[in-house]
């Protein structure tokens, strides 16, 4: 079974959002996606400076079998990406909710965050 | 096609392993177990069994069956000698391939056919319509047949210990047939779709899982390991062996395909002659290239490739080759542009130069 960690948020979309308290977070793929993907081998992030809506496209993650969108969870700045996926993308599948974060952002509006899925709400589209 | 996929004899086995079963060719298959990467490295390194009882299988035989072969397919079959198998490819009078298939000389006057998957019921449908005069039976045995690929530089060794076939005097495309794993009337063929030695195994459908069972525990501490239709794919492409429906189809032809050597235009008549010579002769309007990328994206089927802004051609298959470490696919290029050093591949809006291969990657 699929790990669904209980102090994330989620979208639909198999995204998850870890909140900071300084007002920043960090966004991933969770481990239901990782595996439905499979072998990662490569991940398109966006440059730091650029600012994406809730449902954006922010990158692509590309697996031996398939490419797939990534689609931002919240509307923000990227401020950081994980330079650690250039050189091992199978991060991705090994520790999708640690080593394989993929972008922190300035969260630019929390009232955004209580439309995305708990880890419950999330853990029963599975 | 039916709205209920057919599921091999070997299904229940695939779950135990934790194969993930997709829809393949009107077949519930398995992609995977652990993962393409693991799997496709395992039978360059040591072993892994495929499960490939999706493909179908016909039996023509009587006294003309030879002479049918030869006006039916592009590569010559009357030359086959017994217990020797030959790739060929069978085309339309147009010269667009009806499928491409390995053909097992039984006997004088009896071959075994391998099929793809998805053009066996259509491949049979087209022998049958062209019988005429030939004194031949053309006889449906897909569902009498399950089949193995033991695959890797120690499949011979796994295979040995689950069979007293003599495996070191199989020649390439060379076959046995007798006892395997306990199971009687296998037939055992020097032949693969991945590059890399091996062996493929036809067996008695009720036989399949016993003979997998066996084969996976002798294999097991040699390093052998189940493996799925997608290291099938990314194997077959390092090899570049075609994938009926990619390099070749009803609109791509051998000629086009590369595959020229099994178009035998010395044999006087056999459907597409015509079609393929002026091809042959001419110049096919496009042809299928090998290619590499130096970058991380893979060019995925459908993908454009462009000759400076000028489109060219397209992407037919594409993957991460495991053992280069890179992206690698065919793509069907026109004419005079496939010698270009300045091609380059459109992956969603980014132009990458694609690097044409002479060889395979994997010989």
């Amino acid at each position: 079974m699929s790990q669904v960690p209980a102090e994330l948020h989620y979208t639909k979309d198999h995204e998850w959002v870890r909140l900071a308290n300084d007002g920043t977070a960090t966004i991933g793929i969770t481990d239901h996606a990782q595996a439905a993907l499979g072998d990662v081998t490569f991940v398109d992030l966006p440059k730091t400076g650029k600012t994406f809506a809730a449902g954006d496209v922010f990158g692509t993650v590309e697996s031996v079998k398939a490419a797939s969108d990534l689609y931002s969870p919240i509307s923000g700045e990227v401020i950081e990406t994980n330079a650690a996926l250039n050189d091992t993308p199978d991060l991705v599948n090994r520790e999708p909710y640690q080593g394989a974060w993929m972008i922190r952002v300035r969260v630019q509006n929390p009232a955004e965050v209580s439309s995305l899925l708990n880890a419950a709400g999330y853990a029963a589209l599975l | 096609m039916s709205d209920t996929l057919s599921r091999t004899p070997l299904y229940s086995l695939h779950v135990e392993l934790g194969g993930r079963m997709v829809p393949f060719a009107g077949w519930e298959m398995p992609v995977q177990y652990r993962g393409i990467i693991e799997e496709h490295m395992a039978v360059r390194k040591t072993a892994g069994l495929f499960d490939v009882s999706h493909m179908g299988e016909a039996r023509v035989r009587g006294k003309d069956a030879a002479a049918f072969l030869d006006r039916i397919m592009t590569n010559e079959m009357s030359s086959i000698k017994p217990g020797m198998a030959r790739y060929t490819v069978m085309c339309q009078p147009d010269g667009g391939c009806v499928d491409d298939l390995i053909v097992y000389r039984l006997n004088e006057n009896e071959f075994l056919i391998c099929l793809n998957a998805s053009n066996a019921q259509k491949d049979l449908a087209w022998m049958k319509s062209l019988v005429g005069r030939f004194k031949v039976e053309v006889i449906d045995e897909c569902n009498a047949w399950a089949q193995l690929a033991i695959q890797g530089p120690l499949a011979e060794k796994i295979l040995s210990l689950v069979t007293s076939l003599p495996l070191a005097s199989i020649k390439r495309f060379g076959f046995l047939t007798g006892e395997v794993g306990g199971a009687s009337g296998c037939l055992v063929s020097r032949t693969g779709y991945t590059g890399s030695a091996g062996f493929e195994i036809y067996l008695p459908a009720a036989s399949a899982e016993k003979v997998a069972r066996a084969i996976l525990t002798a294999g097991q501490p040699h390093g052998l390991i189940p493996a799925g239709l997608g290291a099938r794919d990314s194997l077959r492409l390092e090899a570049n062996y075609p994938l009926y429906g990619h390099e070749i189809s009803e609109k791509i032809s051998p000629i086009q395909a590369g595959l020229g050597w099994t178009v035998k235009f010395s044999k006087p008549e056999f459907v597409g002659r015509e079609a393929l010579r002026r091809q042959a002769e001419g110049g096919p309007a496009s042809s299928v290239v090998l290619f590499s990328l130096d970058d991380r994206r893979i060019a995925r089927q459908g993908a454009q490739v462009f000759a400076g802004d000028t489109p060219v051609g397209e992407v037919l298959s594409g993957t991460q080759s495991p053992v280069l470490g890179k992206p690698i696919g065919t793509a069907l290029i026109a004419a005079g542009y496939t010698g270009s050093s300045e091609l380059t591949v459109d992956i969603r809006g980014i132009r990458l130069p694609l690097q044409i291969a002479v060889e395979p990657f994997v010989k």
